[in-house]
């Protein structure tokens, strides 16, 4: 068969999964020829970036709630509000950021927890629970800056988090030459990967890509990571706020991909009657889920208050719906059981493209909520025309 | 002799893999009483849904004549249209909704755009005073009890003028009293004028009520009898009276006396259904055996297992559970699973497996800590454990990667039982094990079964397939409304006597 007929077999087997990265790629180049490349200029990237962390992990925590069949509507005001705790804990309290991080994301876990019991132990609906959830942490929120308003974080290494970026090894460069390092380690792990990947499949006889594809594959997207690497060293190099999407992308790709419990999870959204007879505590994994969505929840919350460097009164409006947008536009399925963690990471990118994109040029708020709802739409029709096809 | 009122000729109905119904031919006088009779899977509700439009024309061949001419029913409100009205098991009521409303739901009683609900509690009343229920048209139907639910459906198929009832055991969830009553109504009603067609496995309740009995078997009809020729032996003789294939592998049996398994004086009480689901079971397991559970659907074995299997269902469960002598109380499926106990689910669709994921997926999924070291699992060796039970269960899939959605069924039942097999269990219950699949795969899984219990698994085997329980167990028990209904050794089971234990209660 021709290079270009094995492509393009290739490619429609597996339009679902590169589906939003082609959607992501295309995206970007529009508003790259668009903006005359503001757009991809590394100060744009850059800050692209740092804004789609805070809503980057909440999707990844949303994933998996929807993996189980259910959806968290309190962790948008839930992260503002303990946006507003650590701010609160910093200034009134005068809290070292040390102790103030590990608290946070504690009472992040305890509230996921608490969401939990309510949908686990008494049964209730997750949308209802989690709508309870969303007033009463909005209320919350009020109370907390009720007398303040606007409470200003001045403390520097906590700001850090949402707008610095990692020292470099090297001083006094034009580029930043730790995050060319990290990316080039990036690029050899991630073919090493590959390769063993491919060597494993092919000893079992496991259907692999062809050889030319393949390496198409690596190369596209070695080329893929120096070329973020590229933009991100000839601004500040790698943000703190991406660093930890990426940690906490990395490490619950990871749990979903290779561990029991990510198998648990996704055996419990796709059947969970037969899970429950395959000896796996359904409660157990809702409450597992809905704790770890907390800790996100805690986490976005850090995030945006350090990007902000201050805690407002309507911190958090909207971010559950971004995640839980951000989970569809990746792929996953309503009817539970499907969906990745990356997948969801590229819909926040998607998302948050859209915005940047919009906003460079000087597209109407009012025509962005539109153009955001369409691709929203146009993705989910797409995922739901190409399940049906792949069955 | 008039015309019948219906007449269905070499009515052939096919699903994948299964023929449903085989050139029936069945036929229905004017103002009887007809009941169709059959042992489960004989074709008798895929007969009624043929006729009521469910399987529309199209998807099954032969002709359909009512009142004289041929029809071609595209939906249930074509059939409804001519007067044919079918009441299910499952009633098909809205608890929520108040009585009046349920009976002319879909055919409301109109005012211009409005339902004139004064009209429409009117009329409802009459309804209900003609199937002899006196309750207040306001009550809402959930506080109703199942007997009364049932006349309520009635109620409502006569609002439509039906002049064909059809009733899929009506009496299935009643008591005596309202089983009773109900039989006096369709008495009643063959007087007004309307014509039933009763699905029954309550053969007593058959003979003191049908004009005219059918026996389908198979997917074909066997016999039509006329009252003075229905007995309980001529009927249980025409409902089983097959041949029992050679498609058993034979197997010695065993006598051990170490019993793994007993289970003692144990209820269950179903708070959904606001009834006791079992009542009173005792029976036990050997080591080395196959017991065969038999009765009909809806005797309670699927409930006897799962109450035994860790209750995820929430039964009140009553009783004690011995395993090799030790008291258990399993408070979970995994408790069972620990304690070797695994259970084959009956829909392996619905309970069993996890469709949208693979075959490697599957098969290890009730063990997934065996392959794996500090919660990671190992790759390698789960692909080592399914290439191993792919080969050693021989299901027929491209690859291990292939989801099991994709499956036949008798494969997807393969991949169900490799999973419980690779638990390692030492008492296996199968629920249904060969329902839905061809009789290679059936052959297959006989075999299976022998070579389990001659390594010394023990084996429960719930079947509602007679030449199955005949022809694999060593033991039998039969189920009948909740309760052990006999016990019988293999060498003194036939048919017939199941049957009789069967439809007892």
């Amino acid at each position: 068969m021709s290079f270009f007929g094995q492509l393009q077999q290739v490619l429609r087997k597996n339009i679902r999964d590169f589906g939003m990265y082609i959607a992501l790629f295309v995206i970007m180049l529009i508003f790259t020829v668009l903006t005359k490349g503001i757009f991809i200029s590394p100060r744009n990237i850059s800050n692209l970036i740092n804004q789609t962390g805070y809503i980057a992990v909440l999707a990844a925590g949303m994933t998996l709630i929807i993996v189980i069949r259910h959806i968290d509507l309190s962790v948008g005001f839930l992260a503002g509000f303990l946006g507003a705790v650590a701010a609160i804990a910093l200034v009134q309290w005068g809290l070292p950021v040390i102790a103030v991080i590990p608290l946070v994301l504690l009472l992040g876990v305890v509230a996921g927890l608490i969401t939990a019991v309510l949908v686990a132990y008494f049964g209730i609906p997750s949308f209802v629970a989690s709508l309870a959830g969303m007033l009463i942490y909005r209320g919350l929120l009020l109370r907390a800056t009720i007398k303040t308003g606007t409470i200003i974080v001045p403390n520097e290494s906590f700001n850090a988090i949402g707008n610095g970026f990692l020292p470099d090894i090297v001083k006094d460069s034009n580029i930043h030459i730790l995050t060319l390092v990290l990316g080039a380690i990036a690029i050899v792990f991630f073919i090493l990967g590959q390769f063993r990947d491919r060597r494993t499949k092919m000893a079992y006889n496991f259907e692999v890509l062809p050889n030319t594809i393949f390496l198409l594959k690596n190369v596209f997207i070695a080329l893929i990571i120096a070329a973020v690497t590229w933009i991100m060293a000839s601004y500040n190099g790698l943000s703190w706020t991406a660093v930890v999407v990426l940690l906490v992308v990395g490490v619950y790709h990871f749990i979903t991909t290779r561990t029991v419990l990510g198998r648990h999870i996704y055996a419990v959204g796709g059947n969970p009657e037969a899970a429950e007879l395959s000896g796996i505590s359904v409660k157990r994994i809702t409450y597992i889920v809905f704790g770890s969505m907390g800790f996100l929840t805690a986490l976005s919350g850090i995030l945006f208050t350090s990007r902000l460097q201050s805690a407002t009164t309507t911190a958090g409006t909207l971010f559950e719906l971004d995640a839980i947008a951000a989970a569809y536009v990746g792929g996953v399925s309503a009817a539970g059981g499907v969906g990745s963690v990356v997948g969801s990471l590229i819909g926040a990118l998607v998302m948050s493209s859209l915005t940047s994109g919009m906003n460079l040029l000087g597209v109407d708020i009012s025509v962005q909520y539109i153009a955001r709802g369409l691709v929203l739409a146009a993705a989910v029709i797409f995922d739901a025309a190409t399940r049906r096809r792949g069955a | 002799m008039a015309t019948p009122i219906l007449e269905m000729r070499g009515i052939t109905k096919t699903f994948p893999g299964v023929k449903a119904l085989d050139n029936v031919t069945f036929s229905v006088a004017r103002n009887e009483i007809h009941c169709l009779v059959g042992e489960n899977g004989a074709g008798k509700s895929t007969l009624m849904k043929v006729l009521s439009g469910v399987y529309p024309y199209g998807e099954y061949t032969g002709d359909i004549l009512f009142d004289g001419h041929v029809q071609q029913f595209r939906g249930i409100p074509d059939s409804e249209q001519v007067g044919i009205a079918i009441i299910y098991q499952e009633l098909a009521l809205i608890p929520e909704l108040t009585v009046y409303e349920n009976i002319f739901m879909g055919h409301e009683i109109r005012k211009g755009f409005l339902v004139d609900w004064n009209e429409t509690i009117h009329r409802a009343d009459e309804m209900l005073k003609k199937v002899k229920l006196k309750v207040n048209p306001a009550t809402k139907v959930k506080d109703l009890g199942v007997g009364k639910q049932q006349l309520v459906e009635i109620a409502k198929a006569l609002s439509k003028d039906v002049k064909l009832l059809i009733l899929d055991e009506p009496t299935a969830a009643l008591n005596e009293d309202d089983s009773e009553n109900l039989l006096q109504l369709l008495r009643e009603l063959r007087s007004q004028g309307v014509t039933s067609i009763m699905i029954s496995h309550k053969l007593k309740e058959v003979i003191s009520i049908a004009d005219t009995v059918t026996v389908l078997r198979d997917g074909k009809t066997v016999c039509t009898l006329d009252r003075s020729q229905v007995t309980e032996a001529a009927l249980i003789k025409n409902m089983v009276g097959r041949e029992i294939d050679n498609i058993y592998p034979r197997r010695d049996h065993k006598r051990s006396e170490d019993v793994v398994l007993e289970v003692r004086n144990w209820s269950a009480h179903s708070q959904q259904l606001a009834r006791d689901v079992l009542h009173n079971v005792n029976f036990t397991l050997r080591k080395g055996e196959i017991v065969g559970f038999a009765g009909l659907m809806g005797s309670g074995r699927t409930e006897l297992a799962l109450s035994m299997f860790g209750n995820p269902d929430g039964y009140q469960v009553k009783g004690d559970l011995y395993l090799n002598g030790q008291k258990q109380g399993f408070k979970q499926p995994r408790d069972a699973i620990k304690a070797g106990v695994a259970y084959v689910t009956e829909d392996r669709k619905i309970k069993g497996l996890i469709l949208a994921q693979d075959v490697k997926q599957n098969v290890t999924l009730a063990n997934l800590q065996a392959i794996a070291s500090n919660g990671v699992v190992d790759n390698n060796a789960e692909v080592k454990i399914a290439t191993q039970y792919r080969k050693d269960m021989n299901i027929k899939t491209p690859s291990i990667e292939q989801r099991v959605k994709n499956l036949s069924g008798g494969n997807q039942q393969k991949v169900s039982l490799s999973k419980w097999l690779f638990v390692q269990p030492s008492i296996l219950i199968l629920d249904e094990p060969t329902r839905g699949i061809d009789v290679g795969a059936k052959y297959e899984i006989y075999t299976l079964m022998n070579r389990l219990v001659e390594q010394g698994m023990s084996i429960i085997m719930i079947s509602s397939e007679l030449p199955e329980v005949l022809g694999m167990s060593d033991r039998v028990y039969v189920v009948s409304g909740g309760q052990i209904a006999g016990e019988l050794p293999i060498e003194q089971a036939t048919q017939e006597k199941i049957m009789e234990l069967a439809t007892a209660n």
